[in-house]
């Protein structure tokens, strides 16, 4: 029996969680998590390298820094490297990271296609970029408007490195939101009901809802488009009646909740450092989720405020003005709540704390301008100028990134058991905020003047001139900036100060636990009584609202020594979750390059996933004997 | 005290009491209505768009669709049977359910490469118009659900025959189940938006050849 099983797959599984095998194979949700951040911090890099070209091209009038064709693969690529390959990734990151540990969990539901998720996302992106290497990288804008993406207009490859690297990451993206979906309903620690979720949670779970209910649709919209390049369809083709109208619907349908799922997850950083920074539970918990589920449902009522200016009609213009409007409440609630988390408590500016705060003044200033769009007649003046470029990098760097910095800063201790510096953050951080605010500030001005996006150049008698040179300087600042944070990772991983379990005197089940955390997360999983459950253990407030330390308080009672830690029945680490991802990719890539490579890849796929279906666990009892995962789906 | 307290082995205890990989197969099937909602919204938008022919009511022949379709719809029965039997333990007829359901579903399949093949003769292509386009798109990505459907009902035949599907594990064909039961209530809308509206310019195709 014993050995029967282990040999009952093609390969046997393996045990081993140590050296380079150990993470290639690994199931583990921390590592998982810690490979996405890093991973997404290299694209970040590498999306932040196409913006500094494109700031410098655009930094003095009739500029030849790069060629129009390099210019326009440059803000196309910089777009999708940081909404698919840094920002979102990054979010999925913290998702592996801190959702299981906020529940109380060990992992995820399905650790393997947890695995699956990374790969594939690691692959779909080296997919999107490859066509760099051959000088072919997509220039369509991220929104790839058809007709002008069918072969007639878009001869070279970059398009087909787009259709066919964001059908992979769309893969990855739903098998990842899957995951959490189910891992947050039904993974939940004893007593630990949905309002007494952390707001990190609650917002992961909306993100997941968003990502499984949003990415059908634009796979659909890609596989049309792939159908009309390879095999001359009509779906875009206005001579056979096909209506260029069709791919914008479909693309903002999917691409306004996307937009969501690039902010919910920094909404709940933030939720969660404020609170413990100031000391005091996050004011309207049970306003902010129902913000966050408002927002969810009513990310699907807006997306034709992205195509305002194509002649939808006055009725419908209107109805999408309105509904524009409305969304801008719950946020807005949203923002009111942190200010009150803050209010009156006493406040800690750490790193993390700065991140935070700042996130909210600069995602203010991006949800104004946003505002300031949603009125249609305005958005007639501001559509596709440098305003709606300043919109979208407040509330997609002011906003996403502040809040992911702060969460790299205030986690970083839990999972690599050192502090991060604070001084160093603290500099860095200023540095950060001024450099973001001169390379964006001033595209508000040049925008209202009439600079329209994805211009290649601009003459001198226009008026754009100093501002453009402000931008590009504040870009560089900015670059600057996350040079140090890379510094500072690097150097605080290796010999940062040693943190203890709860070194930011926290208030959710994360910081109960050891740092770094253990690989079962729990020895003994916990008993959640009340929201906030770790700071209750710690501190009680009188009727006086004085808050006081419980004498010998924060350990969970459950939580002691006595528990044997190697008798946890952990999954075990697996070769599939890779093989099947390469199957994965192969198919992908061969569209582009090869049929032969798509059935090799299909047939690599194949075994991958009959491998996955029947393989067998490492320990096999009794108990755990039907526990022979059948996941052929 | 016990109760309270959450067992170190029992992998299987979950928050709601549902398996886990249920909750994932229903998860999915939602996502997967978003996947052909726009599918046919795609279809109902270009609904006699086309510029050249031919046109839905030169092609469809509705009553041999009909059997094709009344074909699927039973091996949703022969499912149910299958999964009725396995839950009892009773293998021989778990498997002989499996199988007729895999047939059911390949003679669905076959009849719709048939159709296709007959479409292509009659010269509609996914090149010729923007009915050819849709509709070959619609109908094959529900083809493509169809056979993914039949292969895991081979692997579980196959299963079977290797001992691998026991009675205690009866949710691994109850996932299949679910999954084939979307892709044949998929099946009825499409019949319904993209076959039986077109009855009525079928007759009056009909009639105007009559006089």
């Amino acid at each position: 029996m014993a050995t029967g099983t282990r040999t009952g797959g093609i390969l046997a599984r393996p045990t081993s969680m140590e050296g380079v095998w150990g993470w290639v194979t690994t199931v583990d949700a921390k590592r998982i998590g810690m490979m996405y951040i890093t991973t997404s911090i290299l694209f970040f890099l590498w999306g932040g390298i196409q913006a500094l070209v494109v700031r410098t091209q655009l930094s003095y009038p009739g500029a030849e820094f790069v060629s129009p064709d390099t210019y326009n693969s440059m803000f196309t690529m910089h777009a999708l490297t940081m909404i698919f390959l840094a920002i979102m990734p990054m979010s999925v990151g913290f998702f592996n990271l801190i959702v299981p540990l906020q529940i109380g969990a060990r992992d995820v539901a399905f650790p393997r296609m947890n695995a699956l998720s990374y790969w594939v996302y690691l692959f779909g992106g080296l997919l999107l970029s490859m066509g760099w290497l051959f000088g072919e990288a997509a220039s369509s804008g991220w929104f790839a408007y058809a007709p002008l993406t069918e072969s007639a207009y878009a001869a070279d490859r970059g398009m087909d490195f787009y259709v066919l690297g964001l059908l992979v990451l769309g893969v990855s993206s739903m098998a990842g939101a899957f995951n959490f979906i189910v891992t947050i309903i039904n993974l939940r620690a004893p007593g630990l009901t949905w309002f007494k979720l952390p707001v990190f949670v609650w917002m992961t779970f909306i993100t997941s809802i968003l990502l499984v209910t949003a990415f059908p649709v634009i796979t659909v919209a890609l596989i049309e488009l792939m159908f009309d390049r390879y095999l001359g369809a009509n779906f875009f083709v206005a001579a056979q009646g096909g209506d260029p109208l069709l791919w914008q619907h479909l693309f903002w349908v999917f691409g306004h909740p996307e937009v969501y799922i690039l902010i919910l997850p920094a909404m709940g950083i933030v939720s969660e450092v404020l609170p413990t920074f100031a000391r005091k539970p996050l004011f309207g918990y049970p306003v902010i989720v129902f913000s966050g589920i408002i927002i969810g449902v009513m990310g699907w009522m807006v997306w034709s405020h992205h195509m305002f200016t194509v002649g939808l009609g006055t009725v419908a213009v209107g109805v999408f003005t309105v509904t524009t409007m409305l969304i801008a409440v719950p946020t807005g609630v949203k923002v009111f709540s942190w200010m009150a988390t803050m209010w009156k408590g006493s406040i800690a500016l750490t790193t993390a704390n700065l991140y935070a705060i700042g996130f909210i003044a600069l995602f203010v200033i991006g949800g104004l301008s946003g505002v300031s769009h949603s009125m249609s007649s305005s958005d007639f003046q501001q559509q596709d100028t440098y305003y709606v470029v300043a919109h979208i990098h407040y509330v997609l760097f002011g906003g996403s990134i502040m809040a992911l910095f702060s969460g790299l800063y205030y986690w970083f201790p839990k999972f690599t058991g050192r502090m991060m510096n604070e001084r160093y953050g603290k500099i860095q951080f200023f540095l950060l905020f001024i450099g973001m605010n001169i390379a964006f500030g001033p595209m508000h001005w040049v925008g209202m003047d009439g600079m329209p996006r994805r211009i290649y150049t601009y003459t001198s008698n226009m008026g754009w001139d100093f501002w453009n040179m402000v931008s590009t300087l504040g870009a560089f600042l900015l670059g600057f900036s996350i040079l140090l944070l890379l510094h500072n990772l690097v150097r605080s991983f290796k010999k940062g100060e040693i943190a203890d379990a709860d070194p930011w005197d926290g208030r959710t089940l994360e910081w109960s636990i050891p740092s770094p955390v253990p690989h079962y997360n729990f020895a003994r999983i916990p008993n959640v009584v009340s929201r906030d459950d770790w700071w209750a253990r710690k501190y009680v407030t009188g009727e006086d609202g004085v808050t006081h330390p419980i004498p010998q308080g924060g350990a969970y009672a459950e939580n002691e020594e006595d528990v044997d830690v190697h008798s946890i029945h952990l999954p075990d680490p697996s070769y599939w979750p890779l093989v099947t991802a390469i199957g994965l990719a192969l198919m992908g890539g061969g569209v582009v390059f090869h049929l032969a490579i798509s059935i090799v890849g299909a047939l690599i796929m194949l075994v991958g996933i009959y491998g996955w279906a029947f393989e067998p666990v490492n320990e096999p009892d009794e108990e755990h004997e039907e526990h022979e995962e059948q996941v052929i789906n | 005290m016990e109760a309270t307290i959450a067992p170190q082995h029992d992998e299987h205890a979950t928050t709601t009491g549902l398996d886990h990989r249920k909750m994932l197969m229903w998860t999915f099937l939602g996502s997967d209505c978003l996947f052909f909602g726009s599918l046919i919204a795609t279809y109902l938008i270009y609904r006699g768009q086309s510029i050249q022919g031919p046109f839905p009511y030169e092609v469809f022949d509705i009553p041999y669709t009909s059997v094709s379709a009344f074909v699927l719809l039973m091996s949703s029965l022969t499912m149910v049977l299958a999964l009725s039997a396995i839950q009892r333990g009773d293998q021989r007829n778990f498997r002989i359910w499996v199988i007729a359901t895999a047939v059911l579903g390949s003679v669905f399949l076959g009849g719709q490469v048939y159709e296709f093949t007959l479409f292509v003769s009659e010269g509609l292509t996914v090149k010729t118009n923007l009915f050819g386009t849709t509709f070959f798109v619609l109908t094959g990505f529900h083809g493509v659900h169809v056979t993914i459907g039949v292969f895991m009902l081979l692997s579980l035949v196959g299963a079977s025959f290797a001992g691998k599907v026991k009675q205690h594990q009866s949710i691994n064909v109850e996932l299949i189940g679910l999954y084939w039961h979307f892709v044949d209530i998929v099946w009825i809308v499409i019949f319904t938006v993209v076959y039986l509206v077109e009855a009525p310019a079928i007759e009056a195709a009909k009639a105007a050849v009559g006089h």
